[in-house]
C-alpha cells in the first residue's frame, strides 16, 4: 500500500473536515443538486466546454460532467464506507478475541493475518473480480478482507496492552463475564483507536476502489463512478478534451487528501498508526 | 544467523503454501462449476467440460486436485489457458521482460531521485525544504492512475518527448516507452521514501555523534558520507525494499493505462476473460515475489544491523 504522510497543520482540520461534509453531502443530495440527468446522452452537444447549462462542460456522449460527478460520489463513497465498516468490524473481533483468549489461539490468528497480509490487496481484488465477476460488490468485499489484517494488527495491540490494566483485572475480580468486560468496557476505550485506523482506511479504500473502477474491473459503463469517468476518458484526452478524466481524478484527489488530513488530526489526538 | 535464514525460509515457504491453497480454493467458493470457470466462464459444449475434468482431475478429492496443479506449477506446467488456447508459461515468459524492466527503472527512480532529494531537502535549508516537502505531498497523495491521466495528458497533447501507449521493441526504445509508466508508477513511493530519507538525515544531523565529529574539526563533506549517511542508510534501505515489493502489485495500473503488455496487464485482461488458469498463475506468482523481495529485504537488513539477529531470538 502507497503510504500518505500530509504532516496536515492543525489549522488545516477544519478545511478538511468540511471538504469531508461537503463530498458526502453531495452524495446524499444527489438527485437534488444535480442540474442534468447522469445517464442522458446526447450526441450532438459531446466535448461540450464549461458554459451556463454545462458548468463542467460534457463527455464523448455528451452527458453533463457535473451531474456525473456528483452522481458519482454515491458509489465512491459509498464503496470505502462499506470496506472500512466491514473491515473495522471483522479485524476489531478478531484482534479483541485474540487479545483476550491468548495462547494457541491469539497464534492461530496472529499467522494468518501475517498470511493475509503479504496479499497485496489490488491483486486479491483483481482475482476475485475475476471469479465472481465486476459490479459494486464484489470489488468491496475482496477489499474489506484484504484490509482486515491491516486493521487488526493495530487493534490487537491496543487490546493487549489495554488488556492488562488494573481496571480489567479489578472487574474480573467482581465476577464480570468475558463478554461483559469485552463489549462494555474494553471496545469502548478502544474505540477512538479504531476510529483513527477507519478514517486512515478510507482513504486507502478510496483509492484501491477507483483503481479496480480504473481497470474495468469494478462498475461498469454507464454507470457515474469516478474512476471509472477517469478511465473512460481516457481516450477523449488523445483527442484533446482531458475534462472527464480530469475532472473525476481532482475529486478523488481532493476527497483522498481531505479524509487523510482528518485522519491525520484525529491521530495526533486520539494515537494510532497513520501509516 | 542461520538460524534467523531458516525462520526467514520457513516462514516465506509456509506463506506461500497457504497463498497457493487461498488462490487455489478461491475456485471452489465461487458461484458455478469449476470446469466451466476453467473453460473461460461462457458454457462450453459437454465434451469439452470432460476433457477439461480430465485435464484439471475436477474428479479427484480436493487436496489431491490442490496437489496436480501446485506439482504442475513446480515443474514449470501451470497449464493452458482457456481463451487465448496457449501454455500460461509462454503468455508469462513473453511478458515478464517488460514487467521486470518497468519494476526495476521504476525501483532506480525510487533509489536515485528518492534518495538524492530526500539528502538534499535534510542538509538545505528552510526554503529548499518547504518546497520539496509540498512536492512529495502532492505526489504521495496521486495515486498511480491519476498520475497515468496527467502524464497522458501532458505527453500526448502538449509535449511529444515519450510515447503514451505500448511497450517498445530494442532496449532503447523500451526505456523509451517504459518511462512514463515507470514515473507513474514510482511516484508516490519515490515522494515517500524521499521523506523517510530526509527524517533521518535530520535526525542524525542532531544527534550528538555528529555535534561532536564536527567540533572535532572533520570535514562537512566526510561528517555527511561517513556519519550521517551510514547512520541513515539501514531504514532507508528497509523502506526502499518494501517498496519495491510493493511495485510489482501495481504494476497493473500503471502496464493498463499506458498500454504496456506485461504480466500486470495480462492478469487484469485474463480476469476480465474470466481465464482462470491465467489468473490463478499470476497471481501467485506476484504474491511470491512480493514475499520474497519482502524476505530479501529482513535479511539485507539484518546482515546491516546485526543488533535485530539478537532481538528477535
Amino acid at each position: 500500500m502507497k503510504p500518505i504522510m500530509l504532516r496536515t497543520p492543525p489549522r488545516a482540520a477544519p478545511v478538511a473536515a468540511a471538504v469531508c461534509g461537503l463530498v458526502a453531502l453531495m452524495a446524499l443530495l444527489a438527485p437534488w443538486i444535480a442540474p442534468h440527468d447522469p445517464f442522458a446522452v446526447d450526441p450532438l452537444n459531446a466535448y461540450a466546454p464549461f458554459s451556463g447549462t454545462h458548468p463542467l462542460g460534457t463527455d464523448d456522449l455528451g452527458r453533463d460532467l457535473l451531474s456525473r460527478l456528483v452522481y458519482g460520489a454515491r458509489t465512491s463513497l459509498a464503496g470505502p464506507l462499506v470496506v472500512v465498516i466491514a473491515a473495522g468490524t471483522l479485524g476489531t473481533g478478531l484482534a479483541v478475541s485474540a487479545a483476550w483468549f491468548g495462547g494457541w489461539f491469539d497464534n492461530l490468528v496472529s499467522r494468518a493475518l501475517d498470511v493475509l497480509f503479504a496479499f497485496p490487496g489490488l491483486v486479491l481484488a483483481i482475482t476475485v473480480a475475476a471469479l465472481f465477476g465486476t459490479g459494486f460488490v464484489t470489488p468491496v468485499v475482496a477489499l474489506s478482507l484484504a484490509f482486515v489484517p491491516v486493521i487488526a494488527r493495530v487493534m490487537r495491540a491496543a487490546a493487549m496492552r489495554e488488556r492488562n490494566l488494573p481496571y480489567i483485572e479489578a472487574l474480573r475480580v467482581q465476577g464480570f463475564s468475558s463478554l461483559h468486560i469485552c463489549l462494555r468496557h474494553l471496545l469502548p476505550n478502544l474505540a477512538p483507536l479504531l476510529m483513527v485506523q477507519a478514517a486512515i482506511g478510507f482513504g486507502y479504500a478510496m483509492i484501491d476502489l477507483a483503481s479496480i473502477s480504473f481497470l474495468g474491473l469494478g462498475l461498469q459503463p454507464p454507470a457515474a463512478d469516478w474512476g471509472l469517468m477517469i478511465a473512460n476518458g481516457q481516450p477523449s484526452i488523445l483527442a484533446g478534451f482531458p475534462q472527464q478524466s480530469l475532472i473525476a481524478a481532482v475529486a478523488v484527489v481532493i476527497t483522498v487528501v481531505a479524509f487523510t488530513a482528518v485522519a491525520e488530526r484525529l491521530a495526533v489526538r486520539f494515537g494510532g498508526d497513520v501509516r | 544467523m542461520i538460524l534467523f535464514l531458516g525462520r526467514k525460509l520457513a516462514g516465506l515457504v509456509a506463506t506461500v503454501a497457504v497463498a497457493s491453497l487461498v488462490i487455489f480454493g478461491a475456485l471452489y467458493l465461487a458461484p458455478g462449476d469449476p470446469a466451466a470457470l476453467l473453460a473461460g466462464g461462457h458454457q462450453p459444449n459437454p465434451a469439452a467440460l470432460a476433457e477439461i475434468r480430465a485435464r484439471y482431475h475436477l474428479d479427484d478429492p480436493f487436496l489431491l486436485q490442490y496437489w496436480h496443479w501446485l506439482s504442475g506449477l513446480l515443474t514449470g506446467d501451470p497449464g493452458d489457458s482457456m481463451v487465448l488456447k496457449e501454455p500460461v508459461t509462454s503468455l508469462i515468459a513473453a511478458r515478464l521482460p517488460t514487467t521486470g524492466l518497468l519494476v526495476a527503472y521504476a525501483s532506480l527512480l525510487i533509489l536515485i531521485l528518492g534518495v538524492a532529494s530526500g539528502i538534499f531537502a535534510g542538509v538545505a535549508g528552510k526554503a529548499v525544504d518547504g518546497v520539496l516537502t509540498v512536492t512529495t505531498t502532492v505526489l504521495m497523495a496521486a495515486p498511480a492512475f491519476v498520475a497515468a491521466i496527467l502524464l497522458i495528458w501532458v505527453f500526448a497533447t502538449k509535449l511529444s518527448w515519450f510515447p503514451v501507449y505500448g511497450s517498445g521493441t530494442g532496449f532503447l526504445d523500451r526505456i523509451h516507452h517504459l518511462t512514463l509508466p515507470a514515473l507513474a508508477l514510482s511516484g508516490g513511493y519515490l515522494a515517500y521514501v524521499s521523506r523517510i530519507t530526509r527524517t533521518e538525515v535530520r535526525a542524525e544531523l542532531t544527534s550528538d555523534h555528529v555535534a561532536a565529529a564536527r567540533v572535532r574539526g572533520l570535514p562537512r563533506r566526510h561528517v555527511l558520507r561517513r556519519h550521517v549517511l551510514r547512520n541513515a542508510a539501514p531504514p532507508i534501505l528497509a523502506v526502499s525494499g518494501v517498496t519495491v515489493a510493493a511495485l510489482f502489485a501495481g504494476t497493473a495500473v500503471a502496464e493498463q493505462a499506458f498500454g504496456v503488455s506485461g504480466l500486470g496487464s495480462l492478469l487484469v485482461q485474463s480476469a476480465a476473460r474470466q481465464d482462470m488458469v491465467v489468473v490463478q498463475a499470476i497471481a501467485l506468482l506476484l504474491v511470491a515475489i512480493f514475499v520474497l523481495v519482502n524476505t530479501l529485504v529482513d535479511v539485507l537488513n539484518a546482515v546491516l544491523d546485526p543488533r535485530l539477529l539478537r532481538e528477535r531470538s
